[in-house]
């Protein structure tokens, strides 16, 4: 046989997410950030009973309604319209707050700009002069879920790592992330570095080690 | 006889001065009480710092009172949304002091003004830039960063259900800030859509006990509105 270097596929969006979702057990508590980590709620195995929270004051969020019966009072962490399940409740800032740095929250998953690969997270600024900074909840639930789990593709637009020896842009918190789920690999960050879970078919460790530039224990 | 029912939204907000700190509840807008904020700009107010989760959204509420030049400083979590075109264009032109915090420090920071707590060791933000030259210590092997308490003049909160005794329940996720800020301010004014006869509400259920209220204002109901979010991925 022989050895060809790019047989292998990305995961897609969805399958990015059905991957994260699998690894939520029954009975978690878990923060599903804005954006991308908002899709793993449409793939969690039937027969998971998961309890999801929204920064804004509930747990036990449901799906978005149907059409026609949106009630912005019921809003998710990206202000679009929600559902409350049987069992969810409302409650203040605080206490949603204090959900995440009390470690209460079993798992949040959150999008990132860059990774370290012992699990510094930069998501919230490029540093971009003349940006407007927003930050959100992002450092809150980045160190206070027991578990942080980022989800990202694993290389920018332009080719590059988003898992680095040292982020360069402004820190969201150190040393929390636990695992980054990408497009092209699972890996775990460790205080001695990264880790590999699992990676697409097809895509040889020493390659991966390559588009990564760090080393990965097997 | 204890009666904190307001005749109007201007009798609630009289002479509040220049310079205040207001706090408002809301995040999007969800629980933002566009009628006091509408009773404010007509109050006359200015040179306001304001504390709320974002920065306003279209032209109405909070971003109405940041068109008309009223406030000086905003403390908010996140300012940047799809339609917060006002705030965009007075921060850029330096027109408006921003003080970005992490939203727990937010929530938690106002909770301590309510609750008599002189400042706290927080874990949120330790090492980033936002965490600023404030002291830090590591208590049980975990960093943390000293956050001092954010106190109101005035708190604008939107809630559901109150009584003469300024007794509150909320609506749904329109709760968020409401409860904290009710605490946090020197003066709470709250609006509801139903005012009820004491006794009339279950005293298992009230969120915002009285004893944290100044005035409630009876408005009516409208449709919940949409605005500044994001589309999912």
């Amino acid at each position: 046989m022989t050895m060809s270097t790019s047989h292998y596929q990305r995961r897609t969006k969805d399958q990015l997410a059905a991957r994260v979702a699998q690894d939520i057990f029954d009975g978690a508590v878990v923060n599903l950030g804005i954006g991308q980590p908002t899709l793993v709620a449409n793939h969690l195995p039937a027969g998971r009973e998961v309890i999801l929270h929204s920064e804004n004051g509930i747990l036990g969020m449901g799906p978005a309604p149907a059409a026609g019966q949106e009630d912005y009072d019921l809003i998710n962490a990206g202000k679009q319209p929600v559902t409350l399940l049987p069992g969810g409740a409302y409650f203040h800032h605080a206490d949603s707050f204090a959900m995440m740095r009390g470690g209460h929250l079993d798992i949040c998953v959150l999008g990132a700009f860059q990774v370290s690969a012992t699990g510094d997270l930069a998501n919230w600024s490029t540093g971009e002069e003349g940006a407007i900074p927003a930050v959100g909840g992002a450092m809150d639930l980045a160190i206070g879920a027991k578990q942080t789990w980022v989800m990202m593709d694993l290389l920018t637009k332009k080719g590059e790592s988003k898992i680095v020896a040292q982020c360069t842009y402004p820190l969201t918190g150190i040393g929390c992330v636990k695992r980054v789920y990408s497009d092209l690999a699972t890996l775990e960050c460790t205080p001695a570095g990264l880790k590999l879970i699992d990676k697409v078919e097809g895509l040889a460790h020493a390659e991966l080690e390559k588009l990564v530039g760090l080393p990965i224990a097997a | 006889m204890i009666n904190k029912i307001a005749g109007s939204i201007a009798d609630a907000m009289a002479g509040i001065p220049d310079g205040a700190t207001v706090l408002i509840g809301g995040f999007g807008t969800a629980g933002i009480p566009n009628e006091l904020i509408d009773g404010l700009i007509e109050q006359g107010a200015k040179e306001l710092t304001v504390v709320n989760n974002n920065a306003g959204n279209g032209d109405t509420g909070l971003a109405a009172l940041l068109k008309a030049g009223r406030v000086r400083k905003i403390i908010c979590s996140f300012p940047r949304q799809a339609d917060s075109y006002v705030f965009d264009e007075l921060y850029r032109s330096g027109k408006l002091e921003l003080e970005l915090v992490p939203q727990g420090n937010l929530a938690e920071r106002i909770r301590a003004a309510g609750a008599g707590v002189g400042a706290f060791f927080c874990p949120t933000g330790y090492g980033t830039q936002l965490a600023g030259e404030r002291e830090t210590r590591v208590i049980d092997g975990k960093p943390y960063v000293l956050e001092y308490p954010i106190r109101g003049d005035v708190a604008l909160v939107k809630a559901e259900q109150g009584d003469r005794w300024g007794n509150l329940t909320y609506r749904k996720a329109a709760r968020n800030f409401g409860p904290v800020m009710a605490m946090a301010s020197e003066r709470t004014i709250a609006t509801v859509h139903e005012i009820v006869e004491l006794g009339a509400m279950d005293p298992e259920t009230i969120v915002t006990p009285g004893i944290f209220v100044s005035k409630i204002v009876k408005i009516d109901r409208v449709a919940t509105q949409a605005g500044g979010f994001k589309k999912a991925a």
